[in-house]
C-alpha cells in the first residue's frame, strides 16, 4: 500500500473516531474513552517496550502522576498549564528512574518499574498527610466527558505520528539494534543509555499525559486510585496480546480486552483479577507473538506452502 | 528507643534476609525471576492464620505443614508452568522476561483467590505476643521466636549448600549451567530442587512473619519487591549477602520508622535501591559479570 494511501485513511479513520461523541449515548462514549485511553497508554507502553524488549510494570506510575498532578492544580490555572506541569513532573521521574536503571541489564530496570507506582503511592500518601493534611481530593473542572474524548484521540494521534518518526529515525533503528544484542549495539558505536533513556522519558511522557486528561472523568481521586496496580497490568497484557514488535499491534489486544475487562467487571467482580490473571498467563503461554505476530506467522507459512 | 529499634530492626532484617534467600535460589539457580514470590509468603501466612485460629494449630507445628507443602506446589509450579519456558527460550535474557512475566500473571491469580477467601481486611492472631526484655530493649517473644528460626533455617540452607553433594550441585548450576551436565548433574532436576527450595524458603518466613505482623491479601507485591532488592544488593546467587543485605534494609527501614516517619520506609528501601545501583550495581559481594 503506498504511503500517501494509508495517511488518507488514517486521516478518515481519525474523523470518523472524532464524531464519536457527536452521536453516543452516556455509556457508549464512557466506553469509547476507555477504550481511547488504554490506546493510548498501551500503544506508549510498546514505543519503548516494543523494540528495546525492556518490560517496564510502571505505567500506572506515570498515569498516576498526571492523574494526581492534574487534581492537585485542578481550581488553580487554566487546562494547557495544568497539562504542562503534568508533563514536566512526569518527564522528570522518567530521566531519574531511567538514568539510574537503564545503564544496567534489563532486569534492574524491570525490578525498579514493579515497585515504583507503591513508592509514588506512599510518598504521595505521606505528603498529603503530614504536609496538606487532606487524602483525597475533588475534581472540579468544566471539562465534559466529549472534551476528555477528543484530547485523548489527539493525544493517541501523536502517539502514533511520534512512533511512526521515531521508527525512521537513527534513533529506532537503534533501539532495534538494542532489542535485537544490546552488546553489538554498543560495538557499533550506540551510546545506548542515551537512546533508552531517551524513548522512555517520551513514553512516559505520554502515560503522564493521558493520566492528566482522564483525571476530571473521576470526580474524587485518592493515591489509591490514582496507583491501582492493574492498571499496569491491563496495559502490559494488551500490548502482549496484540504484539509489540509493531506500533499497531496494542490496537489488537486493546478491543477486545477492554470488552472483554467491561464483561468481567459487570458479572464477576469479585473474581476479576483471577480472570484476568489466567488471560494473561494464557496469552504468555500460547500466543507470545501477540495476535499480529500469530497472524503474521500463518501468512507467512501460506505464502511457504503455495 | 535506640535499643529497641536495633533489635525490631534485627528481626525484620532476618526475615528480609530468609525470604531474599529463597529469591537468590530460584532466580540464581533456576533463572526464573519470580514476582509471585511474596503472594507465596502471604498464602503462607494465611495458612498458618487460619490453622492457628481454626484448628489451634501451633505456629511453630504449621511450619512442618505449611513448608512442605509450600515446597510441593514450588516444584509442580516449576515442573508445570515453568518448563515451557525454560525449553522455548533461546537465551537466558529471553527466559527472565518470559518468567517475569509468567510469575506476574500468577501474581494477580493468587492474589485474587486470596481476596476471595479473606477480602482485603488485615489479618493478625496473637501468639506469644507477652514482652521478654534483652539487652535493655523489650521484645515480644513471637519477634525473638521468630528470628532464632530464622536463623536456623538459614545456617541449615547454608550448611545444605556447601557441605552436601546434592547443594555442591545446585551452586554448580548456578555458577554455570552450560557446563554442569558435564560432570552429570541433571540441570532440570536441580533447578527445579532449586526453585522448590525457595518456594518453601519463603512459605517460612510466611508463616514467621504472620506470628507478629498484620498482613492483608494485597501487601505480597511489597515483600516481592523487597527481597528482589535485598537479592541485587547482596549480588544475586550470595546467600551471605543476602544476609547482610537484609540486616541493613530491615535496620535502616525500622530507624527511619522510629526516628523519622513511619509513612517513608518504602522511601528508605528505594533510596538504598538506588545508591546501589548507581554505586556498586554488582551488589555488596558480587562480582562483575554483566
Amino acid at each position: 500500500m503506498k504511503p500517501a494511501f494509508l495517511l488518507a485513511a488514517a486521516t478518515v479513520a481519525v474523523a470518523v473516531l472524532a464524531t464519536v461523541p457527536l452521536y453516543a449515548n452516556g455509556y457508549q462514549l464512557s466506553l469509547a474513552i476507555t477504550l481511547m485511553n488504554y490506546t493510548v497508554l498501551a500503544t506508549a507502553w510498546t514505543l519503548f517496550s516494543g523494540p528495546t524488549r525492556y518490560v517496564s510494570l510502571a505505567t500506572v506510575a506515570f498515569f498516576g502522576i498526571g492523574a494526581y498532578t492534574a487534581a492537585v492544580l485542578a481550581e488553580r490555572m487554566a487546562w494547557p498549564w495544568i497539562l504542562l506541569i503534568a508533563l514536566a513532573v512526569g518527564l522528570a521521574v522518567a530521566l531519574i528512574v531511567g538514568l539510574s536503571t537503564l545503564r544496567l541489564s534489563g532486569v534492574y530496570f524491570v525490578i525498579f518499574t514493579f515497585g515504583l507506582a507503591e513508592l509514588i503511592r506512599q510518598i504521595v500518601t505521606w505528603y498529603e498527610v503530614n504536609v496538606t493534611r487532606t487524602l483525597g481530593r475533588y475534581i472540579f473542572v468544566g471539562i465534559d466527558p466529549a472534551d476528555i474524548y477528543w484530547q485523548l484521540l489527539g493525544l493517541a494521534v501523536l502517539v502514533f505520528a511520534a512512533g511512526i518518526v521515531i521508527r525512521r529515525s537513527r534513533l529506532g533503528l537503534a533501539l532495534r539494534v538494542i532489542g535485537d544484542d544490546e552488546t553489538v549495539a554498543r560495538h557499533v558505536g550506540i551510546n545506548t543509555t542515551i537512546a533508552k533513556v531517551a524513548l522512555f522519558a517520551l513514553s512516559a511522557a505520554f502515560m503522564t499525559l493521558c493520566g492528566a486528561v482522564m483525571a476530571p472523568r473521576w470526580t474524587y481521586i485518592d493515591p489509591a486510585i490514582a496507583f491501582s496496580p492493574v492498571v499496569s497490568f491491563q496495559v502490559l497484557i494488551m500490548a502482549l496480546l496484540g504484539g509489540v514488535h509493531r506500533l499497531y499491534g496494542p490496537l489488537f489486544g486493546v478491543v477486545p480486552l477492554v470488552l472483554l475487562f467491561e464483561f468481567l467487571l459487570a458479572r464477576f467482580p469479585n473474581h476479576f483479577s483471577i480472570l484476568v490473571g489466567l488471560a494473561f498467563m494464557l496469552i504468555v503461554y500460547a500466543i507470545p507473538q501477540g495476535i499480529v505476530g500469530f497472524v503474521e506467522r500463518m501468512v507467512r507459512r501460506k505464502g511457504e506452502a503455495a | 528507643m535506640f535499643a529497641a529499634a536495633v533489635t525490631s530492626g534485627l528481626v525484620l532484617g532476618g526475615m528480609y534476609a530468609l525470604i531474599a534467600m529463597g529469591l537468590t535460589l530460584q532466580y540464581g539457580v533456576a533463572r526464573i525471576m519470580n514476582l509471585a514470590h511474596g503472594e507465596l509468603m502471604i498464602a503462607a501466612a494465611f495458612a498458618a492464620f487460619w490453622l492457628f485460629t481454626s484448628a489451634a494449630v501451633n505456629p511453630l507445628v504449621g511450619l512442618l505443614l505449611v513448608v512442605p507443602a509450600a515446597f510441593a506446589i514450588s516444584w509442580a509450579i516449576y515442573r508445570l508452568l515453568l518448563i515451557p519456558l525454560v525449553a522455548r527460550a533461546p537465551n537466558r535474557d529471553a527466559l527472565e522476561v518470559d518468567s517475569i512475566l509468567a510469575t506476574f500473571g500468577m501474581l494477580f491469580v493468587i492474589q485474587g483467590v486470596m481476596l476471595v477467601m479473606f477480602g482485603g481486611a488485615y489479618y493478625s492472631y496473637s501468639f506469644l505476643a507477652f514482652p521478654v526484655t534483652i539487652a535493655g530493649a523489650t521484645v515480644a517473644a513471637n519477634r525473638l521466636l521468630a528470628l532464632a528460626f530464622a536463623a536456623v533455617i538459614g545456617v541449615a540452607l547454608y550448611l545444605y549448600l556447601t557441605r552436601t553433594r546434592l547443594g555442591t550441585a545446585v551452586r554448580a548450576v548456578a555458577v554455570d549451567p552450560q557446563s554442569a551436565p558435564l560432570v552429570a548433574i541433571d540441570v532440570r532436576a536441580t533447578a527445579a530442587l532449586a526453585f522448590a527450595f525457595g518456594g518453601a524458603l519463603v512459605a517460612a518466613g510466611g508463616v514467621l512473619v504472620s506470628m507478629f505482623l498484620t498482613f492483608n491479601a494485597n501487601i505480597g507485591v511489597v515483600f516481592t519487591m523487597k527481597a528482589l532488592i535485598v537479592v541485587i544488593m547482596g549480588g544475586v546467587g550470595n546467600l551471605l549477602g543476602c544476609l547482610v543485605a537484609g540486616l541493613i534494609l530491615g535496620l535502616a527501614e525500622t530507624f527511619v520508622a522510629t526516628f523519622v516517619d513511619p509513612g517513608l520506609t518504602l522511601a528508605t528501601t528505594y533510596a538504598i535501591f538506588l545508591i546501589i545501583l548507581l554505586v556498586r550495581p554488582q551488589g555488596l559481594f558480587g562480582t562483575a559479570s554483566r
